[in-house]
């Protein structure tokens, strides 16, 4: 009885994956197509249960054709790991305002970075956008960033710049102690960095091993004090310090008192304030030029893979204009780097921050960091 | 079945399935289970062939971590977050099955809906809301003035998982009990036994395919977590391949701990292969299935709903709760709402996405589901297993190992909405079939048998006789893979289309800068539409066993 069915079946079935194949490139296809802001009326359910048969129609089968046809137009392609939050905004304004075809991919800095490598020589980005030197340095070590024009690299101060010229800050970041008020004076706070592991904060400081900003402090502090003070501050910290997942799980636990002080960045406190204006928490930076008050940068590279490189400047040179320099102050709560843009009021100036000389370029040895918070025990 | 050796009597009175049900098809499986079948199981095994090719690349690292005594320590704390959450599960999840199919406890069906609901939450949004009410100076704490455990570590970690993992195993068993020929357990009590004793030696061995598939979702779903780990601060196996990652991009090191991963979860589809038994759940004398008639509480009526109250209560309106309180404390402080079009854009990208991944995981559910059960050899009962590969891998690890294959071979496709599909198909496959291979099991072969009798070709039995009747499972796996690919983030990150976005990355961005305000509205949204499909699965499930 079966045998009889075989050569039908041999045809059935193919058939079948063969139209559900077409049927995700029509539906890819129609993904190209469709401009950011398409919405549901644009592209009905019944588009998506369509059936097979809508496949075989020759007009709706030409997805990879209008996919190419869309990549000669001009478009840029961020990998951005920054936030939509942070930086959408000011990426949808490069595009309204020069009708370029900005794409934007959201994620995690270093797994944008990862995804990057991962995808070699056919990546489709054309920029990445990373949280840290740190990121921006992997991508540079791997070969993969291409020399920026030497005006981009001029407009910020040399700190904030790679000295190859590969990269280039955007805004930038400042570690501080951030405190909660209702438990602890500033006046009390410790004076440096490494006082945050003496005994009497035992419990009562917040940290974040695994988070990319802490462990670029930390290698950081190691250019500065050298692996064997820093090991011994790692592992005493380790000792009295509260271990979260990243700077915003940190800041929660001050709000609510879980602990009293946390090392962290500064800007996180400015948006739990934003919703929620009697956040009982507040910034403080250490006493004096210390290390404890690192600036980082957040930044941008341009990839090697880059199809128009002249195109992708000029989104980079658009990033640093006064309006954009602007709105990283006034929205995002970070430092103008670009002289001369005024910060946010409740901020010092970027240039009143006393912090030690250390060059962010050599803050590229993230593998000798994390060795270093493995030996002291800080991580798995 | 043990209570089934009787003979059976003459009249249409049901009969328990004999040994001699069991029976499998002999011969070699037919081409059209078997192509599809293999291409399911390929696709899943993808990342396993990334993993290998990477961690070749340095072998030494490979085996020094491999016997690192951190490594071990990592492998045992998974192992007991695996076992606790599975077992708090099944203390959770059985009798709220139970309780919400086979009972008369007051409003069962919205019961299960609620119930079945937490599957929507993304761990690291419910990790947070738990953290917030439950952590130290948190909401309990602060109005209640009591001092609670610790949230962090393996209490609180697995508290969090059992509390969103758990309708796993609802759903899996409330399908099987649906299901249940009544006959079987009438049988049992015409022949003696105590409701007591049928609910032991009858109901709940029937039910072990389905408590089996719902752990191993569970137990595969814990080892793949990372939302909830990392944020309650307990080294589990993702957590540590995470760092890896994040930390100086160490791919050698992640993917060494990845491969572990998965021997690790070769170990568990082992076991539950074996504790799954080979029991058939089907009719095989004469007559048609009844609905079962609904168990009278009695007294137990108000405890049992105090229950199910208690467990929405936790498992639901708490996080969903302080999704509304985020919200509402955002918009007093002048935080725009955020229910504008672009929240709807995100919902239509997740809906579409999900939907057409559940298609394609339920279609392709149908044969590996059949092959392993009718034609149940070593071969297609690994082939069945290896779909569930994907499952068990961090979601990084996944969507890395598709970028580089997509990237190099994929074309156009890469990063397009098929790219995206594949990836959850991938990710999500095992809980299509877990639910579809439940159903076949329901199935008597006869009705198969019988229709190829009359002449029909395998093929066309598959579609005209098997799918219609294992419909149940197609749907219920469908709806467990729509569910966790509307919260699914690495992959839909990583793959989806450029600059597209969905609710759960809109979540994402809001989270991981701290605007929890920002990231209320379309996680409620994610909560709300994501109820639609299950109520009309609850529904319809319902209604086949009226």
């Amino acid at each position: 009885m079966r045998p009889r069915s075989r050569s039908t079946a041999r045809l059935a079935l193919p058939a079948l994956l063969a139209a559900l194949l077409a049927l995700g490139l029509v539906l890819s296809s129609c993904e190209a197509d469709e401009p950011d802001e398409a919405g549901p009326d644009e592209a009905g359910p019944e588009e998506a249960e369509a059936d097979p048969d809508e496949a075989d129609d020759p007009d709706e089968a030409e997805g990879p054709d209008d996919a190419e046809a869309t990549a000669e137009s001009p478009t840029i392609t961020v990998y951005s790991g920054r936030s939509e939050e942070l930086v959408g905004p000011i990426l949808e304004g490069y595009a309204a305002e020069t009708g370029v075809d900005v794409e934007v991919r959201y994620g995690d800095s270093t797994e944008m970075a990862a995804t990057i490598l991962e995808e070699g020589q056919n990546s489709p980005a054309d920029l990445f956008f990373g949280q840290d030197a740190g990121a921006l340095g992997a991508l540079k070590g791997e070969g993969r960033l291409q020399d920026l024009p030497e005006a981009t690299l001029d407009s910020v101060d040399e700190r904030f710049a790679d000295p190859d010229g590969q990269w280039v800050g955007t805004s930038g970041r400042a570690r501080v102690i951030a405190y909660n008020t209702d438990a602890v004076d500033e006046g009390d706070l410790p004076e440096t960095i490494l006082d945050v592991t003496d005994p009497e904060w035992e419990g009562r400081v917040g940290w974040a091993p695994t988070n990319g900003s802490f462990q670029a402090h930390v290698t950081g502090m190691r250019v500065e004090l050298g692996d064997d003070v820093v090991e011994e501050w790692v592992a005493g910290l380790d000792e009295v310090g509260v271990a979260y997942e990243n700077n915003t799980a940190i800041v929660e636990a001050l709000g609510r008192g879980e602990v009293d002080v946390g090392v962290t960045n500064h800007y996180y406190l400015y948006r739990f304030l934003e919703e929620d204006p009697g956040f009982p928490v507040e910034n403080a930076f250490f006493t004096g030029e210390d290390i404890g008050n690192l600036v980082n940068i957040a930044g941008v590279g341009v990839l090697d893979t880059a199809e128009d490189p002249e195109a992708v400047f000029d989104l980079v040179d658009y990033l640093l204009t006064e309006d954009a320099q602007a709105y990283f102050a006034d929205e995002v709560f970070e430092f103008p780097l670009v002289p001369g843009v005024p910060g946010e009021p409740r901020l010092p100036d970027i240039e009143e921050i006393e912090t030690p000389d250390v060059d962010l370029s050599d803050l590229e040895d993230l593998q000798g960091t994390v060795e270093l918070l493995q030996r002291a025990g800080a991580l798995p | 079945m043990r209570a089934g050796t009787e003979t059976p009597p003459a009249s249409a009175t049901p009969v328990p399935p004999m040994p001699a049900a069991r029976r499998r098809r002999s011969g070699r499986p037919p081409f059209h289970l078997v192509l599809p079948a293999l291409i399911a199981a390929g696709a899943a095994a993808l990342p396993l062939g990334y993993l290998v090719v990477r961690a070749a690349e340095a072998p030494e690292r490979a085996l020094d971590l491999l016997w690192s005594s951190s490594t071990a320590e990592v492998l045992a704390n998974t192992g007991v977050l695996v076992a606790l959450v599975v077992a708090g599960s099944l203390l959770v999840g059985v009798p709220m099955a139970w309780l919400t199919t086979s009972t008369d406890l007051p409003g069962r069906r919205t019961w299960a809906l609620l119930g079945a609901l937490p599957l929507v939450i993304p761990s690291y949004v419910a990790a947070y809301a738990y953290i917030g009410a439950l952590g130290p100076g948190g909401a309990v704490e602060s109005t209640l003035g009591i001092t609670l455990p610790s949230i962090y570590g393996l209490g609180g970690a697995t508290l969090v998982l059992v509390l969103v993992s758990y309708p796993y195993v609802l759903l899996t068993v409330r399908g099987a009990l649906v299901g249940l020929d009544p006959g079987l357990e009438e049988a049992s009590r015409s022949l003696g036994h105590s409701a007591a004793q049928t609910l032991r030696r009858v109901t709940l061995p029937l039910l072990r395919p389905a408590v089996g598939a719902g752990s191993l979702l569970i137990a595969l779903y814990v080892l793949s977590d990372f939302g909830a780990v990392s944020l309650l601060r307990f080294d589990s196996f993702t957590r540590t391949i995470y760092t890896s990652y994040r930390a100086g991009f160490d791919r050698t090191g992640a993917v060494v701990l990845a491969l572990l991963l998965v021997a690790f979860t070769v170990a568990l589809l082992v076991i539950e292969a074996r504790v799954r038994g080979k029991v058939a759940a089907h009719r095989v004398g004469t007559g048609v299935r009844r609905s079962r008639r609904p168990i009278a509480l009695g007294r137990w009526r108000w405890p049992a709903l105090a229950f199910v109250v208690l467990v929405v209560a936790v498992s639901l309106l708490l996080p969903v709760g302080v999704l509304v309180f985020w919200l509402l404390r955002g918009v007093a402080a002048g935080e725009p709402l955020r229910l504008a079009a672009e929240t709807w854009v995100a919902a239509w990208n997740s809906v579409r996405a999900s939907a057409l991944a559940a298609a394609v995981a339920a279609a392709l559910a149908l044969p590996v589901g059949v092959l392993s059960v009718r034609y149940r050899s070593r071969a297609t009962v690994a082939l069945e297993r290896a779909t569930y590969l994907g499952y068990a891998l961090p979601g990084i690890v996944i969507a890395l190992a598709l970028v580089f294959v997509g990237a190099r071979f994929a074309g156009p496709l890469y990063q397009s909405l098929a790219m995206l599909v594949a990836a959850y198909v991938v990710l999500f496959l095992p809980q299509a079939v877990g639910a579809v291979r439940a159903s076949v099991l329901q199935v008597p072969p006869s009705v198969e048998e019988a229709a190829q009798g009359l002449g029909e070709p395998g093929w066309r039995v598959l579609f005209r006789v098997t799918t219609p009747l294992v419909r149940p499972g197609l749907l219920a796996g469908g709806a467990l893979v729509f569910l966790t690919a509307m919260k699914e983030l690495p992959a839909t990150l990583l793959l989806g289309p450029t600059g597209d976005r969905t609710l759960a990355t809109a979540i994402w961005n809001a989270t991981s800068e701290a605007f929890f305000a920002r990231a209320a509205a379309p996680a409620l949204v994610l909560v709300l539409i994501s109820g639609i499909p299950m109520a009309i699965l609850l529904r319809r499930r319902h209604g086949l066993g009226a």
